[in-house]
């Protein structure tokens, strides 16, 4: 056998991973994320038919009665569709990631030293390319239907970059479903039901005015429906609001729970 | 070679790759683990015989740092696999029962990737992974995804990405099982070469030849405890190299036939659980006529009789008094002849 190089023969053996080798590892491994999708195309459906089913769908029915006409209906439906595509599909990591880590390959990436969070992030940060296919399949849909968002380009882009990101903070909930749970369809099982619930007592199809107060109440404090105004008020107006504050605090919040936790959970379960 | 320098620093000096003593692993009220004590030295084959869940995997997973131990404790080139985990993992090598590796993906991919994670830059990666592939004639296969890969090239390239590192201790988990003879020979000879450039391998078999073949010492490793260790010749001296079946034709004589078997030939003999079959290590071939004069003159007539070479069952009859799989002899037996071989 050959004589090779051993990884760093210099240095000292360390029982730590630091934090730009964290960072470095999870790239590595989004890279392991993005040739699997390229391997397996057909795992984009999803993220390609649901953005333009819905778009058309919603549109045509809802169009009519909630705004007169289907076009003045558009800047309130696109950023609302938008919002509920984009987090529905951040299920899909915490189902794969579940399909994932009863291979054998996650045993692999347990016995390397490398950071533990690091096949948690890269899988997760991969799935961005799901988020971003699927966003810019609304804005498309959107704009063929005839929405034109007064904010212009540039903030258009802001508000999807808001949705991609928000959607990421999320999908490490379902992460955490997806380690924690026994089999694949739970983890879709589980999702649904806590997702269903938010993204449609919400704003994002209706405004909040004609629901109960009740109704309104949730509506009006579910952070769905403030990530769904901060998106409207980039893209139609382009004006920065308080929304877009609380979405990416809400955000910021969600990763600084879930995350560790869910490395918690991943590292305790074999 | 670069091994044996981050060898000899993590060692400082010492001569031991694996202290284990006293682990212990339960899952639910299975005790799949229940005190596993094993030392290997460094450069060493060191070879973990057991039949199905002996737990010998349970206890690679937490030598590999996968799992934790309930109890007890194991250093790895005197690290503690617990406390200075990260440190062991940057250590060994791990190739595990079904292959650790990524289905979906290239075989040029997979060892990438790892080469990646290692730290390893992205041209040295793209070196190493085609270095590896040579090395393990997978080279032709190099781009087809794993999903048309043979069993024998899946474990192969599993076991070429265990290597990237060039750690000096590696862990093989049934390297064999399930391979066709050719690729199994193969296997083994890859094996030999790896202990040749300084490593030190501890593997697990359900197979004695292929302990036999490769390991410098065994361990003998059945419901969670190790029931006999030493080197294969200690080993196969305790268990005779070949065993001597009897059937009798009178089922009521066996006990006087079990009786003159042990008289004759000095050794312990076991009845298995299809009745009336005597079972007994055969170390002295020309004992046999004495024995089969001896079961002449008390008038005790056989309906069978055959040799077999020592098979995984015969050692574990021989050493626990019992078979892999059953219980049919008492376990008086068990300890008195765990003396013998414990040395």
């Amino acid at each position: 056998m050959k004589s090779t190089t051993a990884v760093n023969p210099g240095a000292r053996l360390k029982n730590r991973t630091s934090f730009g080798q964290s960072v470095r590892h999870s790239l590595t491994m989004a890279y392991r994320g993005l040739l699997k999708i390229r391997r397996t195309p057909e795992q984009l459906f999803d993220v390609t038919l649901q953005p333009i089913i819905f778009t058309l769908m919603f549109t045509y029915i809802f169009g009519g009665a909630i705004s007169g006409d289907v076009i003045s209906y558009l800047p309130v439906i696109i950023p609302g569709i938008l919002v509920q595509t984009v987090i529905t599909t951040s299920i899909v990591t915490g189902v794969q990631l579940r399909e994932d880590m009863d291979k054998g390959v996650f045993d692999r990436f347990k016995s390397l030293p490398i950071a533990r969070i690091a096949p948690l992030a890269g899988a997760l940060l991969a799935d961005t390319i799901r988020y971003t296919i699927a966003t810019v399949l609304t804005f498309g849909m959107g704009y063929i239907m005839g929405y034109r968002p007064d904010g212009g380009l540039g903030h258009v882009a802001i508000a999807a970059l808001l949705v991609i990101f928000c959607s990421w903070a999320i999908s490490w909930i379902f992460a955490f479903f997806g380690v924690i749970a026994r089999t694949a369809s739970s983890v879709q099982g589980i999702s649904m039901i806590v997702l269903f619930p938010l993204t449609f007592l919400s704003n994002a199809f209706v405004p909040t005015k004609t629901m109960p107060n009740w109704l309104q109440w949730f509506a009006d404090i579910n952070p769905i429906s403030h990530l769904v105004t901060a998106v409207r008020d980039l893209a139609n107006s382009g004006t920065v609001g308080w929304d877009l504050g609380i979405s990416l605090i809400g955000a910021a919040v969600i990763v600084a729970i879930f995350a560790p936790i869910t490395v918690r959970a991943y590292m305790r379960r074999t | 070679m670069n091994a044996i320098h981050v060898n000899d620093k993590a060692v400082g000096g010492g001569e031991w790759a694996v202290e284990a003593s006293g682990l212990v692993k339960t899952f639910g009220s299975n005790r799949a683990v229940d005190g596993v004590s094993l030392n290997v030295r460094a450069g060493s084959i060191y070879g973990v015989l057991g039949p199905n869940g002996a737990g010998k995997t349970t206890t690679i997973r937490m030598l590999a740092t996968l799992l934790k131990p309930d109890a007890g404790s194991a250093r790895i080139f005197g690290h503690d696999v617990t406390k200075e985990s990260q440190i062991v993992r940057q250590l060994i090598g791990v190739t595990g029962q079904y292959a650790s590796v990524d289905e979906s993906l290239s075989a040029t991919e997979n060892l990438i990737i790892f080469s990646r994670l290692l730290g390893l830059g992205r041209a040295e990666s793209r070196r190493k992974a085609a270095e590896l592939l040579e090395e393990f004639g997978l080279t032709e296969a190099a781009k087809r995804p794993l999903k048309n890969f043979s069993g024998g090239m899946r474990r192969r390239l599993d076991l070429a990405a265990s290597l990237i590192a060039q750690p000096p201790l590696i862990f093989l988990d049934e390297p064999t099982t399930g391979l066709d003879p050719r690729t199994r020979a193969q296997m083994w000879e890859t094996i030999r070469r790896l202990v040749k450039t300084g490593s030190t391998v501890l593997l697990t078999t359900q197979y004695l030849d292929e302990a036999d073949q490769l390991a410098d010492r065994i361990a003998v490793i059945d419901r969670g405890t190790v029931v006999a260790e030493g080197t294969v010749d200690e080993l196969k001296a305790s268990v005779g190299t070949s065993s001597l079946h009897l059937r009798v034709q009178d089922q009521p004589a066996i006990g006087e036939a079990r009786r003159i078997v042990e008289r004759v030939l000095q050794v312990t003999s076991s009845v298995t659980s299809e009745a009336g079959k005597i079972t007994a290590p055969m170390a002295d071939a020309d004992r046999v006529t004495d024995l089969l004069v001896a079961l002449r003159e008390s008038g005790i007539r056989l309906s069978e009789i055959s040799v077999q070479k020592p098979t995984l069952d015969e050692v574990f009859l021989t050493i626990t008094g019992r078979g892999a799989q059953e219980n049919a002899a008492p376990n008086t037996q068990a300890s008195h002849r765990k003396e013998e071989v414990m040395l």
